[in-house]
């Protein structure tokens, strides 16, 4: 298989000039990432500065609701809010160890920038956040976060003025201060290495829920494992290690906007075709002329009109199944895991949560462990603007 | 050999610098697109660059960027592209090079694009988002139809690169003279003469300097180091302002 590929997908389409620090990138991943002094600190610094292990959580009213054992693996306990943080840090260290002074990175929800942030200052570095004008104004908690912790926020004003557009802005900044920037991409997408670096820092969410789950289930592992997908990261970390578990069924939950008919949508995997954007081939959003259309979710982290190659791939290959939740069926689930169980989910990972609310039928008697992805504090704003 | 680097060495032999104007598919609007290649033209040029309109140009500046996606607004497509220059094919004296990114491209069907590439009279394709490590399939589509993909190097591109992108290429060679995006730069930094000594090295094509060029007073501490320039940002800045193409290519006559 060529290199950076999954299957069809992935590659590395960017202009040569972005060339040079990619390559670089690959090789610290080969050089220092595998060294005794990153291994040493990163596993340090994810106990004692993220919390981990995040721990998984049975949920007793809402599995007798549903009539299934809901499980949920807590990534809204780590630092931060989010699993967002497992590659910031990840990231931050290997640019550190690179030399770099700068984490240049993009933000849709803001949680990725926020987990940047964090990853900056604790590194003694500057953060560089990208973000559309439309989320700076959607996700205004999370814009006072990153300035607190000293990160220059560049509000980004082309295109559609979200997550695709402020990708778009922080490659070119990244092409002109490669030397001294390292971009903190968020998500298990872009071009080669990016979905593999990404995957490899979040690979921990499975690699601890396989095992917390066998512990807690005599041995025995879930039916059905669960992760919304934007670009996609937590649920490729999710997914990772029980890939290779065949009784186990793996669905990634995609963003159906309001689900109404000629509305935007966020599914690419759903609806999309294959294209070449942001460094990669894989499904997109797109015209017929190879135009990327705009994408909806009432959930900014999933609003993005592509999807990381490694989960094309999975869809591809008939891995992984792709389903699409609507922004009403994940309010409702946001609702009901609040007033149900006391934890308010992320709009994210409700989508997720959402999966099993909405297929309870289907899953009866069934074992469902379910990414949560992130906390919902955020969100309350767009929510009073709804409810 | 194709006829971009057959024009480039037209004007090196006239001892001039090669002219490569770059202006974005339909703009300033489709009528005046096509009165302002026929200026071009008339005014010397050697390549007419012309842009393919995409929604996510990442490689491009704001200039070129608000340009290009004003003409995709417009419902600029290549369908439009190559049906505007099959109908006037011969009639240009420089070699046409179209610009842009690949998902375009791409949907169009490389196949189809390159023999629509022929029938319009295009010699050239640079692509923007795809280095050497992604290109086998578009120069091997392009090739039977006598399209050279344009390689493009920067000041960051190691001799080892260089050495890549020199293997097989035609037409001539693209150097980037800015570590960033299109558009135009006041003074352009030292280490241009010495990268563009060693693409002077591994290239046995015309070297065509992009990227930052407004004047042709940049031009000259460069002699003998490149073949042609590349404006784009400039000029579409002077037909914004109600200028004519002519009045823009007096100077670097």
């Amino acid at each position: 298989m060529k290199k950076g590929y999954f299957g069809d997908f992935g590659g590395q389409f960017i202009p040569e000039l972005l060339m040079p620090p990619l390559l670089e990138l690959e090789e610290a991943m080969e050089t220092i990432l595998p060294s005794e002094e990153f291994q040493t600190r990163f596993t340090n610094m994810l106990k004692e500065n993220i919390g981990r292990p995040s721990t998984i959580t049975y949920c007793p009213n809402l599995s007798k609701d549903l009539g299934l054992d809901l499980w949920l693996k807590r990534e809204d306990l780590n630092h931060s809010g989010a699993h967002k943080i497992n590659n910031t840090l990840g990231q931050g260290l290997l640019a550190k160890m690179m030399g770099k002074d700068v984490l240049l990175a993009e933000t849709g929800a803001g949680m990725h920038g926020v987990a940047t942030a964090v990853a900056a200052a604790m590194l003694d570095m500057k953060a560089v956040i990208y973000m559309g004008a439309t989320d700076i104004v959607r996700q205004a908690p999370n814009v006072g976060r990153m300035k607190l912790m000293g990160a220059e926020i560049v509000s980004v004003e082309s295109g559609t003025k979200t997550l695709k557009d402020a990708i778009n802005e922080a490659l070119r900044r990244w092409l002109a201060d490669q030397e001294t920037t390292h971009y903190c991409f968020g998500t298990a997408a872009g071009p080669h290495p990016f979905p593999t670096l990404v995957r490899e820092f979040q690979q921990v969410i499975s690699k601890e829920a396989r095992q917390q789950f066998m512990d807690r289930n005599d041995g025995d592992l879930p039916d059905v494992v669960v992760a919304c997908v934007g670009g996609g990261s937590n649920a490729i970390g999710m997914f990772h290690h029980f890939v290779p578990d065949e009784s186990v069924k793996i669905v990634g939950v995609e963003a159906a906007g309001t689900g109404e008919p000629g509305c935007d949508d966020s599914a690419p995997l759903d609806h999309g075709s294959e294209g070449v954007l942001h460094g990669m081939k894989t499904k997109l959003l797109q015209t017929d002329e190879g135009q990327i259309l705009p994408s909806h979710s009432v959930a900014p982290g999933l609003d993005y009109p592509g999807v990381g190659p490694e989960h094309a791939h999975l869809q591809d290959s008939g891995r992984g199944d792709y389903v699409t939740i609507n922004d009403s069926q994940a309010i409702n689930a946001f609702k009901i895991l609040s007033r149900r169980e006391g934890i308010i989910p992320a709009l994210e990972s409700s989508h997720a949560v959402a999966y099993a609310i909405e297929n309870k039928d289907k899953l009866q008697g069934k074992s469902v462990l379910v990414c949560l992805s992130g906390r919902g504090d955020k969100d309350l704003g767009i929510l009073d603007q709804i409810l | 050999m194709n006829p971009m680097q057959i024009k480039i060495e037209e004007a090196t032999k006239q001892g001039k610098v090669g002219l490569i104007p770059f202006l974005p598919a339909g703009f300033p609007n489709r009528e005046q697109f096509w009165k302002e290649l026929e200026e071009l033209d008339k005014a010397g040029a050697s390549v007419i660059e012309i842009g393919m309109p995409f929604s996510d140009p990442v490689a491009d500046g704001p200039v070129v960027e608000k340009a290009s996606l004003k003409c995709l607004d417009d419902g600029i497509n290549l369908a439009w592209i190559f049906e505007g220059l099959k109908k006037r094919k011969g009639q240009f004296s420089a070699a046409l090079l179209l610009m842009g990114y690949l998902n375009p491209v791409y949907q169009y069907g490389v196949d189809t694009f390159a023999a629509d590439c022929e029938a319009a009279g295009v010699s050239g394709l640079i692509i923007a988002d795809m280095p050497h490590e992604e290109s086998d399939f578009v120069k091997k589509a392009l090739a039977p139809h006598g399209v050279s993909l344009v390689p493009l190097v920067g000041l960051n591109t190691s001799k080892e690169r260089m050495k890549l992108y020199a293997d097989g290429a035609s037409g001539f060679c693209y150097f980037v003279s800015v570590l960033g995006t299109t558009g135009q730069r006041e003074s352009l930094p030292t280490l241009i003469k010495e990268k563009l000594t060693e693409a002077k090295e591994v290239f046995d094509i015309p070297i065509a300097l992009g990227f930052g060029i407004k004047h042709p007073d940049q031009l000259t501490q460069f002699e003998g180091l490149m073949d042609a320039a590349v404006f784009g940002s400039a000029l579409i800045t002077h037909i914004e302002s109600g200028k004519s193409s002519s009045e823009f290519m007096e100077p670097w006559k």
